[in-house]
C-alpha cells in the first residue's frame, strides 16, 4: 500500500458537486470506503472522504482548494490514509501528511508550499544495511524481528514481521537494500507466500496492535525540577501543558524533547509558528544529548504543519505524528511524542464539521471532540508489543493546550483533563514576574506519583517522596501566609512562619525557577535535584527548634553564610557538594542556639 | 479559460450574492459585477460554489446593486495584485487603486494576493538585531528582523505615535533602512492623515507604500486590505531584496469585519460571534513575515490592535498572541502618569530576544542586565503595593531603594522623548546607572564582572 499514489493507479470516480474551502462534495462515490484517500481534480489535491451519504462523498482536502469547482474530477485510490514506515524516518521533518518538507522545497523549488507536489515519504533509493536476525525455518508472528538496521548512530530500526502476519520464513537475506526491496519470504498457514520488505505502511486513524498494556512504573526524566520532582509524568503516560500565549507552553515542551530520557522523540508542531519549527531544526542538529553525547536530530522526527499551512492536514498531523511514533514504541523503544498545540487540532476539527454542516457542541466544537481526545491520549502507554518475545515499549504522549483567554473551563482544556493524569497549569501572572518554568505549584497535579515511589526509593533516594511531599507542603503553606501578610504586614508574624516564608522562597527561586535558555540550568539530573531540595529543606528542619526559642532575632537567620550562597548552589554538580552544604547549614544553625543561649 | 457571464443573482445579503444556474465555476475565482446603469465594476470572489449556484462575496458594498438585469462575470482568475519598485512613495486604497493622484504605475507582474505558506524548511531563523531607538524595546524586549511583534493598545492610547517613532527609528547595526509598508484598516481619516504625515516629515514617505483604508470604505475591502499590503511587502522583501516593516493598524477592526462577512454567511460562531476560524485567518496574516534561505530581504511585521475594554483575552489580542512572537502592550497606568512611550514592560514579550542580544549584536551584558531589570522592577512594583497597605515607614533600606529605583525606571528608562533616538548602548548605560540606587548584593541576576565593568562608580 502506498499514500504516495501513481495517477495511473487513482481511477476516476466522481465528479465534484459542490467546494466550500477545504469541504469538497463529489458525486459518483457509492462505492467509497469512510477514509479512503482520493485525488481531487486534474491537479490531483490530495484528499480523505470523511462522510458518506448516497453516492455523495465529503472530501476534507490537505491543500488550498482555490481553482476547484464542480465538474472536477476525483479519483479513487482504494487506499485509506496511512502512514510510510521503514529507516529514515529519523531526522527527517514532514507536513501533516507526511511529505518531506525539503522535498517539497526541491520539487517546488520556491521557498512557498505550493499545491498538488507529490512527494515520497521515504527516500526509495538509500541502501540500508540490513543484518538479519531470524533465519530460514523460523516461526514467527506480527511484530517478531526478523532484523536491524542502524538507522541513526543513536537508534537501531528493527524491522518487523507486519501485524497479522504469521508463518515461517522461507527465505531472509542480510545485506544492502533499500526500503522496497524484498528481505524475506514468510509461507502463512494458508500456504500463501508473503513477501517483506523493510517498508510497510499502517493507517494513521487505527492504533497499531499490541500484546497488552502494563502499568506505568517508571518516571520521563526531563532535568526540569518542577517536572522530575514535584509533577512527574511515567514513561507510557498522558499529560497536558495548558496555558494563555507568552507563559511558555512551547518551551517547555521543546525543553522536554531536548532533555526527556526516552530515545525516540517525535514532535509535531500542529497549527503553530513557522519560526518555531525552524528554530528546532535550526538548534537540534547542533544540541548534544546529554544521555547519549549524539546531536538530538538523530533520534528526533518532526511534524510541521503550521497554523497557515492547510487545515485538514492539519487535522491528520497529529495521527500522522502518532503512528510513526507508535511504530518506533513496537521496537521496544520508549518515545516520547510532544503535541503542540492540541488546540488547533480541534479548531481543525471544528472548521471542518462546521462545513460539514453537523450540529455544533459546546462553542461549534463537534459533540465528538471529548471522544477523539480521549482516543488519542489512550494510545499513549506501556505496552508488551505484538510479537512472541514479550519487548517492552513505551509511548509518552504530552499535550499542549492552548485555551482562549487561558480560561480552562473551555471544552477542549476540559476533555483533555478528563483523560491526561500529569496536568502542568502553566499560569500567566508567574510568566508576567518572569518567573520560568511558569508551572504552577498550587494548580498542577500529577497522579503517577504512586506510581513512581518504588523508583524514587530504589534509584534517587529512600527519603526523596517525603522531602518532596514536605516541600508542596511549605509552598501551600505559604500560599496562606502571604494572605495574612498583605493584610497585616510581616511584622506580625511569628518566627516560625516567618521560617516557613523564607524556606518556600528558596524554593520557588533557587529551585523551582529555572533557565531554559542557560544550557548549565536548563538540565539537572534527578539525583543533583533532590540533593539541592533537601539542602533548602534542611534550612527548615534544622531551623525550626532554634527559631522558636523565646526572644531569637529572625534576622540573624539571614546572615548565615549558607543562606546567603543558596541562589548559586544549583552550579554544583556534584552530590559531595551538597553534601558538605547541608553539613555546613546544620552547623551554622547550631552555631545560631550558641551565641542565642 | 473561457469566460462566463450570468444575469442570474437570485438574492442579495449583506456582502453576499447568491449567482443561479452557474456552470464551470471555481472556488476563489474573481467575480466581476456591473450594475445597470453604471459604469463602475464591483469585484467580488467565489465563497462556495454547488452544481448550479455560487455566493459571491463582494468587496465593494452591495449598495445599489439589483438582483435584475445585473451582470455578473466569472473571470477564470483569482484576486491578482499588479506589483512594481514603483510602489514606493505611493498611496493606494484598501482595494489597491492608486489613491494620489500620481500617475499610473505599470506593473512588473501580478500576484496573487492570498499569498502560499511559506515552508517551515525553506526559513531562517530571524536573529538580526533591530534598533527602534527605544530603550524600553531595544534593551528588555528586543526585536529582531523577520519577527511579528503586535501593538496590543487600548482606546485613546498612543499606539500610533509608538509606532510611527518605531518605523521612523528603526534600523539595523549595518545602517540599512526599511522599507515600510503600511495599511490603515477602518481607522479614522485622523489616524490615518497622522500617519501620512509623520512619513512625509520624516522624510521615509519615498520609501514606503501606504494601502489606505478608513472607516468610511467598505468593510469588506478591509478582508483584502493586509493581504495586499503583505503581497507588496512579500514581493519588495523576497524579489527585491530589500528589507520590509509592515505596520497594519487597526486589526480589531479587520476581525470585525471578518465576523460581520460570517455572520451573513450564516456561520456558527465561535467566541463572541468571531467565526472559528478566526485564528486559522490570522495566522495567514502574520505569518506572512520572516527570513527564507537564499533571500536577502526580510518581513518584520508590527500589527497594532487594540483591545476592546483593555480585556487581553478577548478573542482578537488572544488569537494574535497565540500566532505572533510576542507583544507589546501599553500601559494606561504608565500613560496616566505621563510617562512616554507607555510601554508595559512586564506584560510585553519579545520572544526571539536572544536570537538579537549579547556579544556583537548589541552587548555582552545585555542579557543579565535585563535579566536584573526585570527582577529589580517586579521587586519594585510589589514594594509600592505593600507600601500602599502598610505604608512607607515600615519598610527597610533594601525596600525602601527597590521603590526609588522602579519610579526613575518609568520615569527614565521606559519614559523618553518622542523624538528621543537612544543607541541601544545608551539605553544599556541608563539601565546600569539606574541600578547603582540599589543594594549591590541585590543583584543576583547578572555577572558580578559586568557590575564591575559597567555600574558608574558611587562618588
Amino acid at each position: 500500500m502506498t499514500n504516495t499514489i501513481n495517477t495511473q493507479e487513482a481511477t476516476k470516480a466522481g465528479e465534484i458537486v459542490r467546494v466550500t474551502g477545504p469541504l469538497v462534495r463529489a458525486n459518483g462515490m457509492s462505492s467509497a470506503k469512510l477514509y479512503e484517500l482520493v485525488k481531487v481534480s486534474s491537479e490531483k489535491l490530495l484528499g480523505e472522504i470523511i462522510e458518506l451519504n448516497g453516492d455523495i462523498a465529503s472530501i476534507q482536502v490537505y491543500e488550498d482548494t482555490t481553482g476547484v469547482g464542480p465538474g472536477d474530477p476525483v479519483f479513487r485510490t482504494g487506499k485509506t490514509m496511512s502512514v510510510a514506515l521503514a529507516p529514515g524516518l529519523l531526522e527527517s521533518i514532514y507536513d501533516g501528511v507526511q511529505r518531506p518538507l525539503k522535498a517539497i522545497e526541491e520539487a517546488s523549488g520556491s521557498v512557498y508550499i505550493k499545491r498538488g507536489i507529490d512527494a515520497e515519504a521515504l527516500d526509495k533509493n538509500k541502501k540500508w544495511d540490513f543484518k538479519a536476525v531470524a533465519k530460514v525455518g523460523d516461526k514467527v508472528t506480527g511484530g517478531d524481528i526478523l532484523g536491524t538496521v542502524a538507522e541513526t548512530k543513536l537508534i537501531v530500526h528493527k524491522v518487523m514481521v507486519p501485524p497479522h502476519v504469521s508463518g515461517v520464513i522461507t527465505n531472509i537475506k542480510s545485506g544492502n537494500f533499500n526500503i522496497t526491496e524484498t528481505i524475506a519470504e514468510i509461507k502463512t498457514e494458508s500456504g500463501e507466500i508473503e513477501v517483506v520488505a523493510m517498508l510497510q505502511y499502517w493507517p494513521i486513524r487505527e492504533p497499531r496492535p499490541k500484546n497488552k498494556k502494563i502499568f506505568p512504573s517508571e518516571p520521563l526524566l526531563t532535568g526540569g525540577r518542577s517536572i522530575d520532582t514535584l509533577f512527574p509524568i511515567a514513561k507510557g503516560g498522558a499529560g497536558c501543558i495548558p496555558g494563555p500565549f507568552g507563559a511558555g507552553k512551547t518551551v517547555t515542551q521543546q525543553s522536554i524533547s531536548k532533555y526527556c530520557n526516552a530515545e525516540v522523540i517525535v514532535y509535531i508542531g500542529c497549527g503553530e509558528r513557522g519560526n518555531e519549527m525552524t528554530e528546532v531544526l535550526s538548534e537540534f542538529p547542533h544540541l548534544i544529548d546529554p544521555n547519549s553525547g549524539e546531536p538530538l536530530m538523530k533520534r528526533t522526527i518532526l511534524i510541521a504543519n503550521t497554523s497557515n499551512m492547510p487545515v485538514a492536514a492539519r487535522e491528520a498531523s497529529v495521527y500522522t505524528g502518532i503512528t510513526i511514533a507508535e511504530y518506533y514504541r513496537d521496537m521496544g523503544y520508549n518515545v516520547a511524542l510532544m503535541a503542540d498545540s492540541t488546540s488547533r487540532w480541534a479548531e481543525a476539527m471544528r472548521e471542518i464539521s462546521g462545513r460539514l454542516e453537523e450540529m455544533p457542541g459546546e462553542e461549534g466544537y463537534p459533540a465528538y471532540l471529548s471522544s477523539r481526545t480521549a482516543q488519542f491520549y489512550e494510545r499513549a502507554g506501556v505496552v508488551e508489543t505484538l510479537g512472541s518475545e514479550g519487548r517492552q515499549g513505551s509511548l509518552t504522549v504530552i499535550g499542549a493546550v492552548s485555551p482562549p483567554g487561558g480560561d480552562l473551563s473551555e471544552p477542549v482544556s476540559q476533555s483533555t483533563l478528563r483523560v491526561t493524569k500529569t496536568f502542568w497549569s502553566l499560569d500567566a501572572g508567574l510568566a508576567y514576574k518572569k518567573h520560568f518554568p511558569s508551572i504552577n505549584w498550587l494548580g498542577s497535579y500529577s497522579l503517577y506519583v504512586d506510581n513512581l515511589l518504588d523508583f524514587w526509593r530504589e534509584n534517587v533516594a529512600p527519603d526523596f517522596a517525603n522531602i518532596r511531599k514536605q516541600a508542596m507542603e511549605l509552598l501551600e503553606k505559604e500560599s496562606k501566609l502571604l494572605e495574612i501578610v498583605r493584610l497585616v504586614g510581616m511584622e506580625s508574624l511569628s518566627n516560625s512562619d516567618k521560617l516557613t516564608l523564607e524556606v518556600a522562597r528558596m524554593i520557588r527561586e533557587d529551585f523551582l525557577m529555572q533557565n531554559a535558555f542557560d544550557p548549565s540550568d536548563a538540565y539537572m539530573p534527578i539525583k543533583i535535584q533532590y540533593n539541592l531540595l533537601k539542602s533548602i529543606v534542611t534550612f527548615y528542619n534544622e531551623g525550626l527548634p532554634v527559631v522558636t526559642t523565646d526572644e531569637f532575632e529572625f534576622s540573624r537567620f539571614k546572615q548565615m553564610s549558607t543562606y546567603k550562597e543558596i541562589g548559586r548552589l544549583k552550579e554544583k554538580r556534584e552530590v559531595s557538594d551538597y553534601e558538605n552544604f547541608i553539613s555546613r547549614v546544620k552547623e551554622e544553625i547550631k552555631a545560631l542556639t550558641q551565641t542565642n543561649a | 479559460m473561457s469566460q462566463k457571464e450570468y444575469k442570474t443573482v437570485s438574492a442579495i445579503t449583506g456582502p453576499l450574492l447568491v449567482v443561479e444556474g452557474v456552470s464551470g465555476v471555481k472556488y476563489e475565482e474573481l467575480v466581476e459585477v456591473n450594475v445597470p446603469g453604471e459604469n463602475q465594476t464591483r469585484l467580488g470572489k467565489v465563497l462556495d460554489v454547488s452544481e448550479d449556484k455560487a455566493v459571491v462575496q463582494m468587496f465593494d458594498p452591495t449598495a445599489g446593486v439589483q438582483a435584475e438585469d445585473t451582470r455578473v462575470r466569472f473571470t477564470g482568475d483569482t484576486l491578482k495584485l499588479g506589483v512594481s519598485e514603483d510602489m514606493l512613495g505611493r498611496v493606494f486604497t484598501g482595494a489597491g487603486v492608486i489613491n494620489d493622484g500620481g500617475p499610473e504605475i505599470i506593473p512588473e507582474k501580478r500576484i496573487d494576493i492570498n499569498g502560499n505558506a511559506i515552508n517551515p524548511y525553506s526559513r531562517e531563523f530571524p536573529n538580526d538585531f533591530i534598533q527602534t531607538g527605544i530603550s524600553s524595546i531595544d534593551v528588555m524586549n528586543t526585536l529582531v528582523r523577520g519577527q511579528k511583534l503586535p501593538i496590543f493598545s487600548g482606546a485613546g492610547l498612543p499606539h500610533s505615535r509608538l509606532a510611527a517613532q518605531i518605523a521612523r527609528q528603526a534600523k539595523v547595526k549595518d545602517g540599512g533602512e526599511f522599507a515600510i509598508v503600511f495599511a490603515t484598516l477602518g481607522v479614522s481619516f485622523e489616524e490615518a492623515e497622522y500617519f501620512k504625515r509623520q512619513f512625509q516629515e520624516a522624510g521615509s514617505l519615498e520609501r514606503s507604500v501606504l494601502f489606505i483604508n478608513t472607516a468610511a470604505d467598505p468593510v469588506v475591502e478591509r478582508i483584502s486590505t493586509p493581504r495586499m499590503a503583505l503581497t507588496t511587502a512579500e514581493y519588495l522583501a523576497f524579489e527585491k531584496g530589500m528589507h520590509v516593516l509592515v505596520i497594519l493598524t487597526d486589526m480589531t477592526n479587520y476581525c470585525e469585519a471578518l465576523r460581520e462577512v460570517s455572520s451573513v454567511r450564516k456561520e456558527v460562531p465561535g467566541r463572541r460571534g468571531y467565526p472559528g476560524y478566526l485564528y486559522t485567518d490570522l495566522s495567514t496574516i502574520y505569518e506572512r513575515a520572516g527570513r527564507v534561505k537564499g533571500k536577502q530581504g526580510t518581513i518584520t511585521q508590527i500589527p497594532i490592535l487594540s483591545m476592546p475594554d483593555d480585556d487581553k483575552t478577548h478573542p482578537v489580542p488572544d488569537l494574535t498572541g497565540y500566532i505572533t512572537e510576542g507583544q507589546f502592550v501599553i500601559s494606561r497606568e504608565l500613560y496616566r502618569k505621563g510617562v512616554f512611550p507607555p510601554v508595559d514592560v512586564q506584560g510585553s514579550l519579545s520572544r526571539l530576544w536572544s536570537a538579537g542580544v549579547g556579544e556583537g549584536k548589541t552587548r555582552a551584558d545585555h542579557s543579565g542586565l535585563k535579566d536584573q531589570l526585570f527582577a529589580s522592577y517586579a521587586v519594585g512594583r510589589e514594594v509600592r503595593e505593600l507600601a500602599v497597605v502598610l505604608g512607607e515607614a515600615s519598610l527597610d533600606d533594601s525596600d525602601k531603594a527597590h521603590l526609588r529605583f522602579a519610579e526613575a525606571f518609568e520615569r527614565e528608562f521606559v519614559g523618553q522623548g518622542e523624538f528621543e533616538n537612544r543607541s541601544v548602548e545608551e539605553s544599556l548605560d541608563i539601565g546600569w546607572k539606574l541600578l547603582a540606587m540599589l543594594p549591590r548584593e541585590s543583584l543576583k541576576r547578572v555577572k558580578a564582572e559586568f557590575v564591575d565593568k559597567h555600574m558608574p562608580k558611587a562618588e
